[in-house]
């Protein structure tokens, strides 16, 4: 592999709270080495900035191995940049390339207000999840492991929903600002295994209100969610949510 | 003070049930009047509150993410071990107890480590119960695979992200409490310090990372489950915000640190690319299944690895190890991997890399496939893509991650990987009970010492933070509480609550007031630059020396020139990562000198003073089979306790891989 | 949405059918009868009914979703590009929407008008719809008009067949390639239906 340098101008969302009003500042970084990460790279801006005197970037990151989920870039009008299934990250500077603009903005939605810069609250995903995703089992309570065969397949697509991460491209990148793809994933891991079935009806009425409740807003089918998401949630996962959602709206006896 | 590590009597088989049938109980009314102080919500955190909360404790739980799922238990790739033998291949409790011990080269607690055993198969029945995905055969039932050179397969998996499945079910049980009421979930907060009445630990001075404002919260007991301090190394595996502040608070509130030096540094990560790196990434550990690790047989030979001939590489884990190869543990792996770049046969830009290749394995690959189709007569280039196939099957996922970080394609070129530090067996000193040597202060998973002893086993650290915080600590946290029933809440005016938070502000506002010239990262990388040369995989009394000279400098230096811009009282990162850096330096001193102090070589703890004449590490059970609990006593200033070490069913032997 | 939009789909299906008569070339003779037909049998009136209510449903629920969907991003992105992850169709459908009805409206006054006016207002008048198609469309700015709007349709019908399906909760790794498919080839037969009648009129083809 080649490896280069590259001077590189940044446009970089700067907001002081969630009270103010933001706006886009100009940046230059210099010898930036093409085998950095993205979140690397702004390691470097951020030291020039307090040696400049000034404030560093805030922004959203954690594990920096593309699991944790709290990295949150909307780089180059892209949710994590543009690399497909990746996150912000994951994302390295080869993708750039010498004298490149790069416009960094935070994730936009109602239901994500801006905390600081380019750090957004999420905390509505976590509500959704206390609506309903999860299985009501104490600990203590179970069952042998083994005691309920799951069909191979079923597991398979159930892993393949859990997968999701909770970052919230999904609802960064539609451009209703939808999160059915994140509670589509949690409501089709647990319709798909036994273990769920008991709540199936309450969970998937509960999460949808809530998500509704949020401000997010609707699927119009786009499928941007599945192209953007870092870790290829399918949106056969959306479909899921709503036959889920359907079946439990007409026979469920609750109001 | 002496150390009482409280193992119940009798029987190590009996001991555990027991402890539980005698142990003292809260009646569900009492419940309700009690709190709970959790901070830290990974696998250990998220499941003793979620339990807790089932149980009806009143509990307060926090973690400095923006959401409890991206604790770092969730970057945990291979699986969780459990003792169910749905194999049939002879696993027992007693086995995974033994192997563990073992594995830990006998300087772990024997009672803790049975009890751990006993409870791993409740935790995989629970977790299915909560809906975690694990990989299943055909017939529906668990699938398993072996791991860490045991002999048996006990490791149950979810592709190679089975710390995310299993957080995220410990995750949605903890939010079904907070929907419940039972939990009250403070997310972007950071414990800065224990709050102590009349020598018993009841609350938290806590910072709200948005607002900068401090919180005080009261709570009968606090269990710290905030997880290691692999970033004292400053490049680990960890995650950036990973730290030891909690932990370090209580350390300094009256709680003892044990075995602060043993730190596992794990042989297969993707090396450091250059200065501006930031953090490493693990490869698992299953790719030494199949690859083999080699260097070239000349010093600095920067041919392409392609052109360098077989009788040219040196293939160095074969070479000593005849009998293991590339499959001999961790931590043997790590340093032979060390020696060979330090005598400078390294590969790579740095220098500071050695060669997984897979190579051999794609053909033997390719060969069996197109044996099984009975086209003994194909051509070279036709097995290599047999073979391609069978290899991306197994480790498609992890060739990928390799080559977005690297950009090179390790199906073509080998993998260059180096050791990085990955988990540390050592912290906070508990009883059997969990409990620290403070009273109502208690420590759960990573951040307690208690069940790796000098060395973890692969597929263990999902095991124990599950185990101590669904199963063990709702009883033992019991036994403690039954004797708190008459305590009232105590009110957050009290004047304990007023000092310690007036002490978090002052430490606060000296930080701020330093206005030096230098950043925290910085400082940051000069500790793990230290920390990683002197007390890293190999130590030595002359560097552990001149290395806690030189954390002393870097903490006068730091305390007098570090820059952190922004206001105090306001959502600020370089501030809150100040504070993290500042424990981190402190932690650093104590590790070189426990690790100055144990003049012996034990798993992860490599002594080059104690070594056999062909280089392996010995161990010195004669003087050193004890855990070292170190505590506190001012500036740079600590007491050694010692807890000696009975194994009564697990003979220690010298471990050999030859 | 997708309740509403499938039955509307269903009825251009008719819609069309119908109006293929004119192919027939026989001077409007079997389409004037089949208009007869659906503007006098009285089980077709009251699907007429069913049709406005569909429509006024289909077009109240888009102008909803579209309010709430704007609501969801008070504050846009300074720059994006959506182009790399979703077709520019699927993102249109309220523009889409929007011009169909407008099309609508003068296709309605064009035709619908007219029939109504002749049965109501005129006592059951005689009404050749055929003659009227000709005389209209024998404009060309309309003739080009209807193409737009058909074109409009293609892309609102391509979109909408398979998105109703993903609506309904169907996602089927077999199937749904298959109903991507049909959706594309029903808004291509649709739409080569629609377009066709203006431009046969206008040039004569038709007689």
């Amino acid at each position: 592999m080649e490896h280069y340098h590259m001077n590189l101008t940044l446009k970089v969302w700067r907001q002081k709270n969630s009270k103010e009003q933001g706006k886009l500042e100009t940046y230059q970084v210099k010898d930036i080495s093409s085998e950095m990460s993205f979140l690397e790279m702004f390691d470097v801006l951020n030291e020039q900035l307090i040696v400049e005197g000034k404030e560093p970037i805030a922004f959203d990151h954690d594990c920096r191995e593309g699991i944790c989920g709290m990295c949150s870039m909307y780089i180059n009008g892209q949710a994590h940049g543009p690399w497909q299934q990746n996150t912000t990250c994951q994302l390295h500077m080869r993708a750039f390339k010498d004298g490149d603009t790069i416009t960094v903005e935070p994730w936009r939605s109602k239901a994500f207000p801006v905390l600081k810069d380019l750090v957004v609250n999420r905390s509505a995903f976590d509500r959704i999840i206390q609506a309903g995703g999860y299985i009501s089992v104490n600990t203590g309570n179970a069952v042998d492991a083994n005691a309920i065969p799951i069909d191979k397949k079923d597991a398979d697509d159930a892993f393949m929903a859990a997968a999701c991460i909770g970052c919230g491209a999904c609802v960064a990148t539609c451009k209703n600002g939808s999160a059915m793809l994140f509670v589509g994933a949690k409501v089709s891991q647990l319709a798909l295994l036994p273990q769920g079935g008991p709540e199936r009806e309450s969970r998937v009425l509960n999460m949808v209100a809530q998500m509704d409740k949020e401000g997010f807003g609707n699927c119009t089918n786009t499928y941007a969610c599945e192209a953007e998401c870092p870790k290829g949630i399918s949106v056969s996962n959306i479909a899921r949510l709503n036959s889920e959602y359907l079946k439990a709206g007409l026979t469920t006896e609750t109001k | 003070m002496a150390l009482d590590a409280k193992i119940p009597h009798g029987e190590m088989d009996k001991k555990w049930t027991d402890y539980k049938g005698h142990v003292k109980l809260v009646n569900p009314a009492n419940k309700r009047k009690l709190e709970v102080i959790v901070v830290g919500t990974g696998l250990a955190g998220a499941s003793a509150a979620a339990s807790l909360g089932e149980l009806g404790y009143k509990v307060k739980a926090f973690c400095f993410q923006d959401s409890p799922r991206r604790a770092h238990s969730i970057a945990a790739q291979g699986g969780i071990n459990a003792a169910k033998n749905y194999q049939n291949d002879g696993d027992s409790v007693f086995r995974l107890f033994y192997d563990t011990v073992k594995g830990g080269d006998y300087r772990a607690r024997e009672a803790n480590v049975h009890r751990l055993a006993e409870v791993s198969t409740a935790i995989i029945d629970q977790c299915v119960a909560q809906g975690v995905p694990f990989a299943r055969e055909y017939g529906g039932l668990l699938s398993n695979r072996s791991f860490g050179g045991t002999q048996v397969q006990r490791t149950f998996y979810a592709a190679g992200q089975t710390g995310q499945q299993l957080l995220l079910g410990a995750y949605s049980a903890l939010e079904r409490q907070v929907a419940l009421g039972n939990v009250k979930m403070y997310t972007r907060h950071e414990m800065l310090d224990v709050v102590k009445i009349d020598d018993k630990a009841r609350g938290i001075i806590a910072r709200d990372l948005v607002s900068g404002e401090l919180e005080s919260h009261f709570g009968h007991a606090v269990l710290l489950c905030s997880g290691g301090y692999g970033n004292v190394f400053y490049l680990s595996t960890n995650a950036m915000g990973s730290n030891v502040t909690a932990a370090w608070k209580a350390h300094k509130k009256g709680a003892f640190f044990g075995n602060p030096c043993f730190t596992q540094i794990h042989p297969t990560c993707i090396p450091v690319s250059g200065d501006h790196q930031s953090k490493l990434t693990l490869m698992s550990e299953s790719l030494r299944n199949d690859g083999r690790i080699w260097v070239p047989l000349k010093k600095g030979d920067n041919r392409n690895p392609k052109d360098i001939p077989e009788n040219e590489r040196d293939y160095y884990l074969e070479r000593r190890y005849p009998a293991f190869g590339n499959l001999v543990p961790r931590d043997v792996a790590s340093r032979a991997a060390k020696e060979r770049c330090d005598e400078g046969y390294g590969v790579g830009t740095t220098k500071m890399a050695v060669y997984l290749d897979y190579k051999d394995a794609i053909i033997r690959y390719g060969k069996i496939e197109a044996g099984k189709a009975g086209n003994d007569n194909i051509s070279h280039e036709e097995i290599v893509a047999l073979g391609k196939k069978v290899v991306e099957e197994k480790y498609g996922n992890l060739f990928e991650m390799y080559e977005k970080i690297t950009g090179e394609n390790p199906y073509e070129t080998p993998m260059r990987i180096y050791p990085a530090v990955h988990y540390t067996m050592g912290g906070l000193w508990v009883d059997y009970e969990l409990q620290t040597t403070v009273k109502g202060l208690y420590a759960l998973g990573e951040a307690n010492f208690s069940d790796h002893g000098a060395n973890r086993l692969g597929a263990s650290a999902l095991m124990q933070g599950l185990a101590d915080g669904y199963f063990v600590i709702p009883y033992t946290l019991g036994n403690y509480l039954a004797d708190e029933i008459h305590t009232t809440s105590i009110s957050t005016d009290h004047p304990a609550f007023a000092e310690t938070k007036q002490a978090v502000t002052d430490r606060l506002n000296t930080l701020m007031n330093i206005k030096g010239t230098q950043t925290v990262e910085s400082f940051h990388k000069r500790l793990g630059k230290i920390i990683w040369d002197k007390c890293g995989m190999a130590r030595n009394e002359q560097g552990l020396k001149q290395a806690i000279e030189e954390v002393r400098a870097l903490k006068k230096e730091f305390w007098s020139d570090v820059r952190i811009p922004g206001e105090v009282n306001a959502f600020n990162l370089e501030l809150d990562k100040a504070g993290r850096v500042a424990d981190l330096i402190e932690l650093g001193e104590l590790m070189c000198l426990d690790a100055l102090n144990r003049n012996e070589s034990c798993g992860g703890h490599f002594r080059e003073e104690s070594q056999t004449e062909d280089g392996e590490a010995k161990r010195d059970d004669e003087n050193y089979a004890y855990v070292a609990a170190w505590e506190n006593k001012g500036e740079s200033s600590w007491e050694l306790h010692k807890e000696a070490l009975n194994f009564e069913i697990v003979k220690p032997t010298q471990r050999s891989y030859k | 949405m997708a309740f509403t939009g499938l039955f509307l789909i269903l009825f251009l299906i008719v819609h069309a059918s119908i109006n293929a008569c004119i192919f027939l070339n026989d001077g409007g003779q079997t389409f004037n009868e089949m208009a007869h037909f659906m503007s006098h049998n009285w089980i077709m009136r009251f699907l007429e009914i069913g049709l406005f209510a569909g429509l006024i449903t289909h077009i109240i629920q888009g102008l909803m979703l579209w309010n709430q969907n704007k609501n969801a991003r008070p504050v846009q992105y300074a720059y994006s590009q959506p182009n790399k992850n979703s077709k520019w169709y699927s993102r249109s459908m309220a523009l889409l929407g929007t011009l169909l009805l407008l099309f609508l409206i003068m296709h309605l006054s064009h035709f619908y008008v007219g029939t109504k006016v002749a049965l109501y207002a005129k006592g059951d008048a005689p009404h050749n719809l055929f003659e009227e198609m000709k005389e209209v469309f024998s404009i060309n700015w309309i003739v080009a008009l209807y193409v737009a709007g058909v074109i409009a349709l293609f892309w609102h019908l391509y979109h909408g067949f398979q998105s109703a399906f993903q609506s309904l909760g169907i996602n089927h790794k077999k199937y749904t390639p298959m109903l991507k498919t049909i959706g594309l080839g029903y808004a291509i037969i649709i739409c080569l239906l629609f377009a066709l009648m203006p431009i046969s009129m206008f040039l004569g083809c038709i007689k």
